[in-house]
């Protein structure tokens, strides 16, 4: 089966500032991939490479196995069958709900295009509002006119820009969730770009984490999560306690864990990321901690459904070490108190430090 | 676009090659922009010339003769209509927008009418008024049975009565933009100024007076910049100013050169008022801290204070307005008979010929620079725009001199050449044709009408454009279904107000129109100087209704600025 989208060594500046270094990328047929990453690393620029509103410069685009652009043509962006809603979706204000829908259907039959329009309409959930001006509309549902608007033509790709940062926490989460359905429902292959980790696991079938121009790692969800190819993949996902050490003997050393350093050589300093939701605390004088190590409970905040416990640990040499663990049981230790420390094993991630 | 802090680890992507080609290629449209900024520059460069290299003896001789009283009349008279909008401008805005009293929506709108008359238009209402044979002065004598020479009566024709007229119908720039910015404040910081114990007159002189400063300095200097370049006004009058001096230079005694002095000499006035007014913004940017608009709270007025404020905005609108539209119309009634059907309906013809031509070109040319802007996203091509758009300052005797000047070398050139060559004469080829006056009206009001279009385009952002494109619409498409709609009021809005603008335009059409070629406002000004004050009203009567439609325009666009609240 051909991809969807194929992006080949993508690389992109602006004037010699480079954007996108040797990008390669590829959507496959109803997949959805999300572009993760924090703001500024390129990947919206991607996106427009994609679609075709900015040109290539180094590199080869395919839609559906056709190259589409490779750096001496360039598919114009109407002739690729490409879908996209953009992060201020971009409605058009002259237009009513139903024609901002019909837009992209200007080659059918009155027919065919005004039944596909209310179809769509219909599964927005926004048949009753086909006659309204996009002003008179909340963001909520001018976000899903927006996704209507785009899937209506049936695109062989969707793209997504940012399509919930406008919107307020609660909404978000309910619109992302009605947008996987409708993705789902069409089969539409879809890449979304987003800075949002959480919301990139949750719509994901595979993940791209992009920085500094860069893809960092790739893969479905769980595998980006469990398995970070990176201090900064790590960290990208959630907060994370970063720990300090040095490879001693092909094992890096600290108080709460003594872990195998792996391809790392003897005298590298290296950074030990541990979650904190993978950081176990028991009673210190409990039977099953043998093995821990006790720890000083310097802070304890309840936020909502998890509590944040900070520890201080002394190693040798009188060094201080800080973790913070994220416990989600009710039963929580008092500030002041001894506690028994431990990781759960496979959940600490040795990596090479960045710079020096 | 790109920040990441953490830079880049390996060596430096390979040079873009899209760019390289970019830069080698001819940009057709940036040399298309290049070429009008230097072609619309050309009038100022030419006064601004004559600022640089002095003609000292000239200079000698104009110090020792008129331009003292030229300078003294204008400054004067800067100031008192200065002082005068200000005053009546910002004290009708505060009323209207933060007051609540008997027919304040009404007088929101009626408080703009005035605008509609250009200074010279009022002036001739007025001196008709109230001249020895005026309605007002024989009504007087017939009460009092007084004669000729019994009574003393304010004289108009002087530099006060000038002031007054131009006071009148140019506070309704200060009352603009000061009511938007009193609209503009947000509510809570006039309820904050209360809290904290400020009585409303408190708060008026501590919170919104503050704020709307710099909002108030520009109408002021508005004002200011309309004072300097009118001529009607002050020739009727006989008031020396810098305006009056320049015709009297040139058309009167036929010494160019000295007239191009004065010129410059008043281009300075003006950017010396428009530093004055960007200098008062100094640092100070008066960024709102909250979006949160609410119905702005009103100060009830009752008793004498309610119709102490009726009093205040019926005012400037009675002695603005309806006094002087209802003589002109009433002098327009008697003499319908005789000259008003072949005579008017040329020169008629001839000004809406001339509104027509620079509304056109104004809107094509602006059409040509937003969009330029918009496609070439070049460092220089905002600047070149920005230059070309200078002239909006610059009054209109000045740009016409600046036009004539260079015009007459062009035309003299051809012609030396043509008999040199040829042996033929082909005497005045662009100076005296309507290419010359309509080449003014563009230094003038090009900026009006490429405000108008730049802001209709800023609403149609990029990324309606690539949607557009993304759902199958080619260029000219995405101009048919997007832009055509979108940009229609703004770019309709923009040829109306320069249309109106010619339509009252007198100093520079004055100067530069074809022979024989009289538009409604010079025929207005030539009746008027021949005291023909009644002849004249049709001609100042159709320019004050055509004035009117902006106003229109405009209050419109005001109510639209705030929704949910009443504006007007």
């Amino acid at each position: 089966m051909t991809d969807a989208l194929r992006l080949e060594g993508i690389t992109h500046g602006y004037g010699g500032r480079p954007v996108i270094d040797r990008l390669d990328l590829t959507v496959a047929a109803g997949e959805t991939v999300c572009l993760v990453g924090p703001s500024g690393c390129g990947k919206t620029t991607a996106l427009r490479i994609a679609a075709g509103l900015e040109p290539v410069q180094v590199g080869r685009v395919l839609i559906d196995g056709q190259t589409v652009a490779d750096g001496r043509t360039e598919r114009a962006p109407e002739r690729r069958g490409v879908g996209m809603m953009f992060q201020d979706y971009a409605l058009f204000p002259h237009l009513t709900i139903a024609e901002n829908v019909a837009f992209g259907l200007a080659g059918r039959a009155p027919r065919e295009r005004d039944g596909r329009t209310r179809e769509l309409l219909d599964q927005v959930g926004l048949l009753d509002y086909a006659d309204f001006y996009p002003h008179t509309l909340s963001g909520g549902q001018q976000q899903r006119i927006a996704l209507a608007r785009a899937l209506a033509p049936s695109p062989r790709l969707l793209l997504l820009d940012e399509p919930f940062s406008g919107l307020d926490a609660r909404l978000r989460e309910e619109l992302r969730a009605d947008t996987l359905t409708l993705l789902r429902r069409t089969g539409t292959a879809t890449l979304m770009v987003t800075h949002d980790p959480e919301e990139a696991m949750f719509m994901a079938d595979r993940l791209a984490v992009m920085r500094a121009g860069r893809i960092e790692q790739q893969g479905t969800p769980r595998e980006v999560y469990d398995r970070p190819a990176n201090a900064f993949v790590a960290a990208f996902f959630s907060q994370v306690n970063r720990l300090d050490g040095l490879v001693v003997g092909g094992r890096v050393s600290t108080p709460v864990l003594d872990l195998p350093a792996g391809a790392l050589r003897d005298g590298a300093r290296v950074e030990v990321v541990v979650r904190p939701e993978s950081v176990r605390i028991a009673p210190a004088g409990d039977a099953t901690a043998a093995g821990a190590t006790i720890a000083l409970v310097t802070d304890v905040r309840t936020v909502g459904r998890a509590s944040l416990v900070r520890l201080c640990m002394h190693g040798s040499g009188g060094r201080e070490w800080h973790l913070e663990a994220r416990l989600s049981g009710r039963d929580l230790p008092d500030v002041g108190s001894r506690v028994a420390v431990s990781v759960a094993s496979g959940q600490a991630f040795v990596f090479a430090h960045e710079k020096g | 676009m790109y920040s990441d802090s953490t830079g880049w680890q390996t060596a430096p992507a390979p040079v873009p090659r899209l760019a390289l080609r970019a830069w080698r290629r001819p940009r057709p449209l940036a040399v298309a922009v290049a070429a009008l900024t230097l072609l619309l520059l050309m009038p100022i460069a030419v006064i601004a010339g004559y600022v640089l290299v002095p003609a000292i003896d000239v200079w000698r001789h104009l110090a020792a003769t008129v331009l003292p009283g030229y300078v003294t009349g204008s400054l004067l008279l800067a100031l008192a209509v200065g002082a005068g909008t200000l005053v009546l401008g910002t004290g009708t805005a505060w009323l209207v927008t933060l007051c609540r009293f008997p027919g304040r929506k009404l007088f929101a709108f009626a408080l703009l009418l005035p605008l509609a008359f250009p200074a010279y238009v009022i002036a001739y209402g007025y001196t008709g008024l109230l001249d020895y044979a005026g309605p007002i002065q024989t009504l007087l004598r017939d009460l009092t049975g007084w004669g000729l020479g019994d009574y003393w009566f304010p004289k108009l024709r002087s530099l006060p009565g000038a002031a007054l007229m131009m006071t009148l119908v140019l506070y309704p720039y200060v009352y603009l933009l000061a009511r938007a910015a009193f609209i503009e404040q947000s509510a809570c910081v006039i309820e904050v100024s209360r809290t904290l114990g400020c009585t409303p007159w408190q708060s008026f002189f501590r919170i919104a007076l503050p704020l709307a400063r710099p909002a108030i300095v520009g109408g002021t200097a508005l004002a200011v910049m309309e004072t300097l370049s009118d001529y009607g006004t002050v020739q009727h009058f006989g008031v020396p100013t810098l305006t009056t001096g320049i015709f009297r230079l040139w058309l009167g005694m036929g010494e160019a050169a000295a007239a191009a002095q004065l010129a410059a000499l008043l281009l300075v006035a003006v950017f010396v008022v428009l530093t004055i007014e960007r200098l008062s913004r100094g640092a100070r940017r008066f960024a709102h801290t909250t979006g949160r608009y609410r119905r702005l709270p009103r100060f009830e007025l009752r008793g004498a204070r309610s119709a102490l404020a009726m009093l205040a905005c019926g005012l400037p609108v009675l002695l603005g307005f309806a006094l002087p539209a209802a003589a002109l119309t009433g002098w327009t009634a008697t003499t319908t008979g005789y000259w008003w059907r072949h005579e008017f309906l040329v020169f008629a013809g001839n000004s809406f010929t001339l509104a027509s031509v620079a509304a056109a070109l104004a809107v094509a040319i602006g059409l040509l620079l937003g969009y330029a802007q918009r496609v070439d996203r070049s460092m220089a091509m905002p600047l070149l725009v920005r230059l070309a758009t200078l002239g909006y300052a610059v009054p209109g005797a000045v740009v016409a001199i600046g036009v004539l000047i260079p015009l007459a070398a062009f035309d003299n050139g051809v012609d030396a050449f043509m008999r040199a060559q040829f042996g033929i004469s082909t005497g005045l080829i662009l100076s005296g044709t309507i290419v010359a006056v309509t080449f003014a009206y563009m230094v003038r009001f090009l900026p009006m009408a490429l405000h108008g279009i730049e802001s209709g385009l800023a609403k149609i952002t990029p990324n309606m454009d690539d949607a557009a494109r993304l759902l199958g619409r080619s260029a000219t498409g995405i101009v048919r279904t997007v832009h055509v709609p979108l940009m229609r009021g703004s770019v309709l809005t923009a040829a109306l107000l320069v249309f109106v603008e010619v339509m009252k335009e007198l100093p520079a059409t004055l100067i530069l129109r074809p022979f024989d070629f009289d538009t409604l406002a010079v025929r207005a000004y030539e009746l008027a100087t021949d005291e023909q004050l009644v002849a004249a009203s049709s001609a100042a009567l159709a320019i004050v209704l055509v004035g009117i439609l902006p106003v229109i325009v405009l209050s419109r666009a005001i109510a639209r600025s705030r929704p949910g609240d009443d504006v007007l």
